[in-house]
């Protein structure tokens, strides 16, 4: 078997920052104390007249982009998830969201597979966070190869974007030729039985969850969703429709991440069973971070428990 | 300053002061007492400093202001009024639900408005992130912003003030109304930021301290803000919450309500009275 490329999305991230302003764009990023862990690191070491570091201060942080994007720039806003999601949430909500300014935050170090750092760090409440504010977009790409699409297709779209990137170095799904667009989902491969919709590193879980499935003589679609807002709601009554089952998958409280987005979806349209997989409402713990994902459930053996419980509502 | 110029821009402040207790009464809501405080340095700052053209609200070469303590709106709206932004009988419909006149800035709504605000705290930033635009695409526009006393009790003010001080901002002035009361007291009783001078010097800004209502001390400070380099400038404004209307002067109640039909008469009548005498 070849060796699967392995990259963690905040890599992808700091490199298409590099590609973007050494293609011409005009961006400006942002960090706060975090460059080398958030890998702006590399932005700022190949454009610094165009990286400001606020320092350890993230509600200013968002404050500052809001204030570049008013006076016409695009701007990118760095931090973990915790801390830019988190403690910046209302900064991000009255300065950026608000005035539907042209900020685009790059959060890393999101969810569980943060590991040995613990739960101070592990969040897993930012796309519910995120999904309150209006005209936020949510992006949460499943490999390299998807997050530098995101940052591409974010610089692109005209107002605030949330993106969402891991820690953890993850094997790669996608060809270099895969077309990111926002706001659509895609069928990685059809089944008929029920749809496993995942995002992020879940979705490699899902692929592998969907063979396993295959080999007990259930055969699942498979859906990658990157774009949590917009939801692509004519995907997701497609499922429901087509397979009569739904299984999310996510690194995220399963309160207010991909699943409810989907099962809000689903209710209100085509009602069939949607099962939940993410971080069951709790904290997460220090541990390497693939033991941390398998002792929460965040992995293709749980997903195929939950395909079955999926079917047997039907 | 000149005596008619002066005199000119009293007559601005009044007027503002009216529409300010005009908008407030029809909305039936609103922060009179520290709206009443920041006519003067806004009279100042949009007749005499500020490079604007209410013609061209988006004019990117402009001057910026941002109201960090987004509260005191009617009094940046009567002003943005009179200078021809918006007409001024639009400021009787503040805060309704079909006017865009919102009861906090608005940017995408409010011509003349450079940032939505109204959480204090977070004017103050994107003030900072204006100015740092202005450096880094080489224009010479500066950006001014107005903060409460209680509001600057937010530390991320003090993470903006860090950040500017940090960058030399020289083109940055943030005034700090200075009218000592806050909703739930005098600041001393809830929670002082005093010394406000000594906090911002040692973020290193260049401070100044003025009376708030005075328009020779706030020209001079504002003059001396332009001419200093390597450095932002704040300019604390002592100033009366209320001012100009005897009894919401220096009166804590008067932060965030409106006055009945009695008060507004007499407030009017004050404030009229005032500005007849001034165009006598």
């Amino acid at each position: 078997m070849a060796d699967v490329i392995k990259c963690a999305t905040r890599d992808a991230y700091g490199k298409a920052l590099v590609e973007l302003a050494d293609k011409g764009e005009n961006i400006i990023v942002l960090d706060a104390d975090l460059a080398a862990a958030t890998k702006t690191g590399m932005f700022k070491k190949a454009h610094p007249e165009r990286f400001i570091d606020v320092g350890i201060a993230e509600s200013n942080l968002m404050g500052v982009a809001a204030g570049l994007a008013a006076t016409g720039h695009t701007v990118f806003a760095s931090s973990f998830a915790m801390f830019a999601a988190g403690r910046a949430f209302e900064q991000i909500r009255n300065s950026i969201g608000y005035p539907h300014l042209n900020v685009k935050i790059g959060a890393t170090h999101a969810g569980i597979s943060v590991g040995e750092d613990g739960a101070s760090h592990q969040c897993c409440e930012d796309i519910a966070l995120m999904r309150t504010i209006p005209g936020m977009v949510i992006l949460n790409p499943a490999d390299d190869i998807e997050a530098r699409a995101c940052v591409f297709a974010a610089v692109k779209h005209d107002g605030p974007v949330y993106m969402r990137f891991g820690r953890l170095a993850v094997p790669r799904v996608f060809d270099e030729d895969y077309k990111f667009e926002i706001g659509k989902g895609n069928i990685l491969s059809e089944g008929g039985d029920l749809t496993i919709i995942a995002s992020g590193l879940m979705v490699k879980e899902a692929i592998e969850a969907g063979e396993k499935l295959k080999a007990e003589g259930i055969s699942a679609r498979i859906v990658n969703m990157a774009t949590i807002k917009p939801i692509d709601r004519e995907l997701v009554i497609d499922c429901a429709k087509k397979t009569g089952a739904i299984v999310t998958a996510e690194e995220h409280n399963i309160i207010g991440g991909l699943g409810s987005a989907v099962a809000e979806v689903v209710s209100e349209t085509v009602p069939v069973p949607v099962v939940r997989v993410g971080v069951n409402d709790v904290f997460g713990k220090s541990g390497p971070a693939v033991e941390l994902l398998h002792i929460y459930g965040l992995d293709a053996d749980n997903i195929v428990a939950k395909a079955k419980q999926a079917i047997s509502h039907k | 300053m000149e005596s008619n110029v002066k005199k000119q821009l009293e007559i601005f402040a009044l007027k503002a002061r009216i529409g300010t207790v005009e908008s407030i009464f029809n909305a039936k809501a609103g922060h009179p007492g520290g709206s009443l405080s920041i006519c003067d340095v806004l009279a100042y700052l949009y007749n005499c400093e500020m490079k604007i053209d209410p013609a061209n609200p988006s004019w990117e070469d402009r001057d910026r202001f941002v109201l960090s303590k987004g509260h005191a709106a009617p009094a940046l709206y009567a002003t943005l009024a009179l200078k021809g932004y918006f007409p001024v009988e639009d400021l009787k419909t503040l805060r309704k639900s079909d006017s865009y006149l919102q009861g906090h800035p608005n940017m995408n709504k409010i011509p003349g408005i450079d940032m939505s605000t109204g959480s204090l705290g977070q004017g103050i930033s994107a003030a900072v992130g204006m100015a740092i635009g202005a450096k880094l695409d080489g224009k010479d526009y500066r950006v001014y912003t107005v903060l409460g006393d209680g509001e600057i009790e937010e530390g991320e003010v003090w993470e903006a003030a860090m950040l500017a001080g940090n960058r030399k901002l020289d083109n940055l002035t943030v005034f700090v109304d200075f009218n000592g009361l806050q909703i739930d007291g005098t600041i001393e009783e809830v929670n002082s930021a005093c010394p406000i001078d000594e906090k911002f010097k040692a973020f290193n800004w260049n401070v100044i301290t003025i009376d708030g209502h005075n328009l020779d001390e706030i020209e001079n400070a504002v003059n001396v803000a332009k001419n200093t380099k390597g450095a932002p400038t704040c300019i604390v404004l002592k100033t009366v919450k209320g001012k100009g209307v005897s009894y919401m002067e220096n009166q804590v109640g008067w932060h965030g309500k409106a006055p009945n039909e009695e008060e507004y008469r007499i407030a009017m009548a004050e404030l009229n009275e005032a500005l007849q005498k001034l165009e006598a």
